[in-house]
């Protein structure tokens, strides 16, 4: 059997448009988790990310106009989240349940009347380079400008945490609130604004689904995308750059399924599909066993809430 | 210039009265925030909330649905408190109800031809035990290897509905059955008796009741209730007064399991009578509210379960009526969440009002 050299080249390609939506956001709650907040809401920011996108698109006709949208959807639904957790100071784990459960029943809500309508084209960029060199070409031209954002995410992200003074504050913010509140920080805004951001990033990865990755709307089609995206950042570390590795790895678990019915592999399908959430467990425990690593690298205050009393 | 001021201050101890009152402050939130969305829906907000919430439960035949959708919230959430109360984040009992459910659901199919008084307890049996070696993956791998329960608990949730799916529409769809993805029937000695002729209720409600007197007494009236407790409130003092640890967090998640297991038997040889693909509507994700709404105290837990119930009607209901979204039932769901957690802002802090300045 010879194989084209395009072909890999395809595939890869395949396999990094699966990992975008769970690099973006995973890289969105990194930064949530960074400031010492577990958001346990990511499957539910994103799955409003991924009507509020579609639903724009619909109505409005304008792509820009939806992605941002969508963005702004994910900020909004994170507020709820940011208020109760930081202001009311509430239990994370609970409130982020409570957003993920919300967030799946509005979405369906809202996504009644877009249920069948077809998706709109979205523009990629350099289409015209598509040809020119064997096994990169399919790799590196013809994607979405979503698809190269978040490919350079992970490295902004790194920068951002190691090199500027903001991400110092937000790592001061997540290992230490008490000091970085007697350095005159203002945690609590601090906080808010990393959950904001995260909201964005899981808005966009929503967006990316139901506009780009498979134009339309299903309902619950994030079908747990964003739990993997919070094992990811486990699996991390919380390290930016490994994210990228990570959601390599599931985008190609994802990819496998379709090419191994494909050539005929006599697998129950049931089997393959839940072959990310099984190798999700077995990585979460290879990493997690070593308790000192993990302790090491978790911020320190993270999941607990901070309350200065005046 | 006059200003009035209102001081916050941080509770000395949480108030008891509080603790049991904030849950219907949430309750009458959720009910003014649904109005509000039924009348941007276009809908009227009164008769809107009425048919969600007072005709679905109007007759007999409706209180016997809200008691039939309580029974399994009540049982996992009950299970879910021991998780809960000792510091355990058990948010897969959707899969242990719904593993729970595949291992009672074989062990009922080998009886399929067969009826005897034993089929049953033996059927039951299974499902708690299929529901506590679901739970029990979780568990070890958090006492032995580290790792989130959340995580780890919430993955077997997916895989265990695709072994189901694997399961109805391979090897234990029904022979008989032209392809459709569910198994043959249960035996009548395999059912839960019904309590009512013509009604749905059926005798899985008493398993609901003996798990509610049990965890009141393993709560209040144990030693393993005591530690449960001094862990939830702080690890390193569990760890300080010599506390196994790691037996509890396995003995937790087991109780936790068992419970999810009886639900999906519950269900199964309940209402449904066979195996197939929805076993369940979320009932393992919806019992996390109801644990909380009913402050994980097991009479709470009652009640919350009645109330949460009946947004399982009361969405049925107003589809059929006014074609209102069935996903509103959701949407109440997690708002009743919010606005508890919220509301418990009242429990630790008090508003002072400290009289005009001038």
């Amino acid at each position: 059997m010879i194989i084209d050299i395009n072909f890999i080249g395809l595939i890869i390609a395949s396999i990094m448009a699966s990992a975008v939506p769970l690099i973006l956001a995973s890289c969105g709650e990194l930064i949530t988790e960074r400031s010492g907040v577990l958001n346990l809401g990511v499957e539910g920011m994103m799955i409003i990310g991924a009507i509020s996108g579609f639903a724009l698109m619909t109505v409005t006709g304008s792509l820009i106009i939806a992605v941002l949208g969508a963005m702004i959807a994910g900020v909004l639904i994170s507020t709820i989240f940011a208020f109760l957790t930081q202001t009311l100071i509430t239990n994370h784990v609970a409130t982020g349940l409570a957003l993920t459960i919300f967030g799946i029943g509005i979405s369906a809500m809202i996504g009644k009347n877009f249920v069948g309508i077809p998706g709109k084209e979205f523009p990629v960029l350099f289409e015209g380079l598509k040809d020119t060199i064997p096994l990169l070409s399919p790799i590196l031209f013809g994607h979405s400008i979503v698809f190269y954002f978040a490919f350079a995410l992970p490295f902004i992200t790194s920068y951002f945490l190691k090199k500027t003074k903001i991400g110092l504050i937000v790592r001061a913010v997540g290992d230490s609130p008490e000091s970085a509140s007697n350095q005159g920080i203002n945690v609590k805004f601090v906080r808010y604004a990393c959950i904001l951001y995260g909201g964005a990033m899981c808005g966009l990865a929503g967006a990316y689904l139901s506009m780009i990755y498979t134009p339309q709307w299903i309902e619950n089609m994030t079908g747990g995308r964003g739990w993997i995206a919070l094992a990811l950042v486990v699996f991390s570390t919380w390290n930016p750059i490994k994210i990228l590795i990570g959601a390599m790895i599931f985008g190609g678990l994802t990819i496998i399924q379709f090419h191994m019915q494909a050539i005929g592999v006599r697998i129950p399908v049931q089997f393959l599909t839940a072959l990310p959430y099984i190798v999700t467990i077995i990585v979460l425990v290879v990493i997690s066993r070593d308790s000192r690593k993990i302790r090491l690298s978790t911020p320190s205050s993270l999941g607990k809430s901070f309350h200065k009393d005046n | 210039m006059e200003e009035k001021l209102i001081k916050i201050t941080k509770r000395d101890q949480p108030s008891k009265a509080i603790f049991f009152l904030t849950p219907v402050l949430a309750i009458f939130l959720t009910l003014v925030a649904g109005g509000l969305i039924f009348y941007v829906l276009g809908f009227k907000p009164f008769e809107a909330l009425k048919f969600f919430f007072i005709v679905p439960i109007a007759d007999m035949y409706g209180f016997s649905e809200l008691l039939l959708k309580a029974t399994p919230l009540c049982l996992i959430a009950i299970g879910l408190s021991f998780c809960f109360k000792s510091n355990n984040w058990n948010i897969g009992a959707e899969g242990q109800l719904t593993f729970g459910a595949i291992v009672s659901g074989g062990v009922a199919l080998l009886f399929y031809e067969q009826e005897g008084f034993y089929i049953l307890p033996i059927v039951i049996l299974a499902g708690a035990i299929g529901g506590m070696l679901y739970a029990s993956i979780p568990a070890i791998l958090k006492t032995y290897f580290n790792t989130n329960e959340i995580l780890v608990s919430l993955m077997l949730v997916y895989v265990s509905k695709l072994i189901l799916d694997y399961l109805v529409v391979g090897p234990w769809s029904n022979p008989e059955g032209f392809n459709f993805p569910e198994t043959r029937q249960f035996s009548d000695s395999a059912r839960l008796p019904l309590l009512f002729e013509g009604l749905r209720i059926h005798a899985g409600i008493f398993l609901a009741l003996a798990a509610v007197v049990m965890s009141w007494f393993v709560f209040y009236k144990t030693y393993l209730g005591f530690q449960m407790k001094v862990s939830g409130f702080s690890l390193k003092t569990a760890k300080y007064a010599g506390y196994k640890g790691k037996k509890m967090i396995i003995l937790v998640f087991l109780i936790s399991g068992a419970c999810a297991g009886l639900a999906g038997v519950g269900e199964i040889t309940g209402p449904i009578g066979q195996l197939h693909r929805e076993v369940s509507p979320d009932y393992g994700f919806t019992a996390i509210i109801v644990a909380f709404l009913g402050r994980l105290h097991p009479v709470g837990i009652i009640f919350a379960s009645l109330v949460v119930a009946i947004t399982y009607l009361g969405a049925e209901t107003a589809q059929i009526f006014m074609q209102i979204p069935k996903y509103t039932g959701q949407v109440f769901q997690g708002m009743i969440l919010f606005f508890l957690l919220a509301s418990d802002y009242l429990l630790f802090f008090k508003f002072k009002f400290i009289g005009s300045k001038k």
